[in-house]
């Protein structure tokens, strides 16, 4: 049996990332939970997050969750999605700054302009944004988009490299000089949308509503040990 | 490489059971909105949105398990609209597996529940549906008005004006349905949705009087539309999302293919 933990920390739906374990593994049971325990006890640890980074830092650390990620990726695999993925940065521009896991090297920015205070709601006062081509791109970043990867992870086993996945988020992670970038995407500017550190694998995008390519994503972390 | 622009089927239900009526030749229930989206996902839909019309509230409670099902076997982004009215409803509505609601008319009576919404749930899963009839006349500058009940009640507001406020409260994206189209198979109203995309930054889907494929063209490239709605095109079987697709793309338009 394969025991995969979706950590559940009271932010936004998480029912969509265990629906889309459960239709693609064979022999798993999963849990969404926040309980210490069964986190620490699962094969397979997932990160999720929506919503505002604020919000998720607080409820992070108001219950314990740093802890446990930290122990989780000393010895199993961490897939962590969207928020998760920001999370585990430095630090985030989102409401006017917040500190984050800083487990991964580099910071979380705004797309377009750095003026702004996303408590009133994403993209209300977003900067110009332009494509190649000078025309004004919307934020959030909504829908489908190229992932090119830059790399041999396990988790792109089987995923046709500069496929698409879907994307929904407003702030993306810029990582530091000495971490490695998994995929890249293009949206007004080139940003991280895939990383792995250790037993990190992180998305920006993500993969339960990315139909095939996602799916396959699930089932390759599935069925992936980690790199110790 | 670029965003893709997004095709999504509308699915209006009753009770569970899909209305205006779906007519695709292989299907076993074509009433049956869990399979009509599973087979909308696999032809290559970016995203289905589900809007409940079930007036009472034992319906409501089918709609809740339907949405659950889709989720279940679905795995593209699934928005639930109709009767979206507290943050119990759209709580509800993300547990059983929405990834977006949809509020309109609880907008129009009470704007500051999108602003808490946003604030709970994040604007990424806020879509604000807009119902807009033009009210300006012949000679004058062009001016939309928000209607609710379908269409026959006047609210006074003005379109792009509503737009903006609702995008500064936290609106992650809007639906914006022409109802002098809708219905009409004569394109989408053009310069509403290019007025509103310019307007605002976040993204437009619009919606309301697709007749054929160059009017979904027509949209993206001249109605500055991010996504495009549709119901009867594909239900009636008259145009296949594959086809909707590839013609778009011949036009120069960004697509999952």
């Amino acid at each position: 049996m394969n025991k995969v933990a979706v950590i559940d920390y009271g932010m936004g739906n998480l029912h969509s990332v265990a629906k889309a374990v459960e239709y693609v593994g064979q022999n798993v049971a999963v849990s969404v939970t926040s309980d210490a325990r069964t986190i620490l006890d699962a094969d397979h640890v997932i990160f999720p997050g929506v919503g505002a980074i604020r919000d998720c830092m607080g409820e992070i650390r108001r219950l314990g969750i740093d802890e446990i990620v930290a122990e989780v990726i000393r010895n199993k695999p961490l897939l962590a999605v969207c928020v998760g993925m920001q999370a585990l940065m430095d630090s985030s521009e989102e409401n006017n700054g917040v500190a984050c896991l800083g487990m991964v090297s580099g910071r979380v920015r705004y797309f377009g302009n750095a003026q702004h205070d996303s408590d009133k709601g994403a993209g209300s006062r977003a900067g110009e944004l332009l494509d190649v081509d000078g025309k004004r791109l919307k934020v959030p970043h909504m829908g489908w988009n190229i992932v090119k990867q830059t790399d041999k992870h396990p988790l792109w086993s089987d995923i046709e490299d500069n496929s698409r996945f879907y994307f929904v988020h407003s702030y993306y992670v810029e990582l530091g000089a000495q971490e490695k970038a998994s995929g890249i995407t293009e949206y007004g500017v080139p940003f991280t949308a895939a990383l792995n550190k250790g037993n990190i694998f992180a998305v920006q995008f993500h993969p339960e509503k990315s139909q095939h390519s996602g799916l396959q994503l699930l089932r390759n972390f599935l069925g992936w040990d980690g790199c110790v | 490489m670029a965003l893709a622009k997004r095709i999504i089927p509308c699915l209006d239900c009753d009770k569970g059971r899909v209305v205006k009526g779906v007519k695709f030749l292989d299907i076993r229930d074509a009433g049956d909105p869990v399979e009509i989206s599973k087979r909308y996902s696999d032809a290559g839909a970016d995203e289905i949105t589900f809007l409940d019309i079930t007036a009472s509230s034992e319906g409501r409670e089918t709609t809740v398990h339907t949405v659950e099902a889709i989720a279940s076997q679905v795995f593209i982004p699934l928005t639930v609209g109709g009767g979206i009215r507290t943050l119990e409803d759209i709580r509800t509505m993300l547990n059983a597996g929405a990834d977006k609601v949809s509020i309109n008319t609880a907008a129009v009576f009470t704007p500051e529940f999108v602003r808490e919404a946003a604030e709970r749930f994040g604007s990424q899963c806020i879509v604000v549906a807009m119902d807009a009839k033009k009210v300006s006349g012949a000679g004058e500058p062009d001016r939309w008005e928000i209607f609710t009940h379908g269409g026959r009640k006047a609210t006074g507001i003005d379109v792009v004006e509503w737009a903006k406020r609702m995008v500064s409260y936290g609106a992650g994206e809007i639906l914006l349905t022409s109802m002098d189209r809708d219905g009409t198979k004569s394109g989408f109203d053009l310069a509403l949705n290019k007025a509103v995309s310019e307007s605002v930054s976040v993204p437009i889907i619009a919606s309301g009087g697709v007749g054929n494929l160059q009017d979904l063209v027509d949209g993206v490239l001249l109605g500055q539309a991010d996504a495009v709605l549709a119901a009867s095109i594909f239900h009636f079987g008259e145009f296949s999302i594959p086809q909707a697709k590839r013609y778009m793309a011949e036009k120069g338009i960004t697509m999952r293919l």
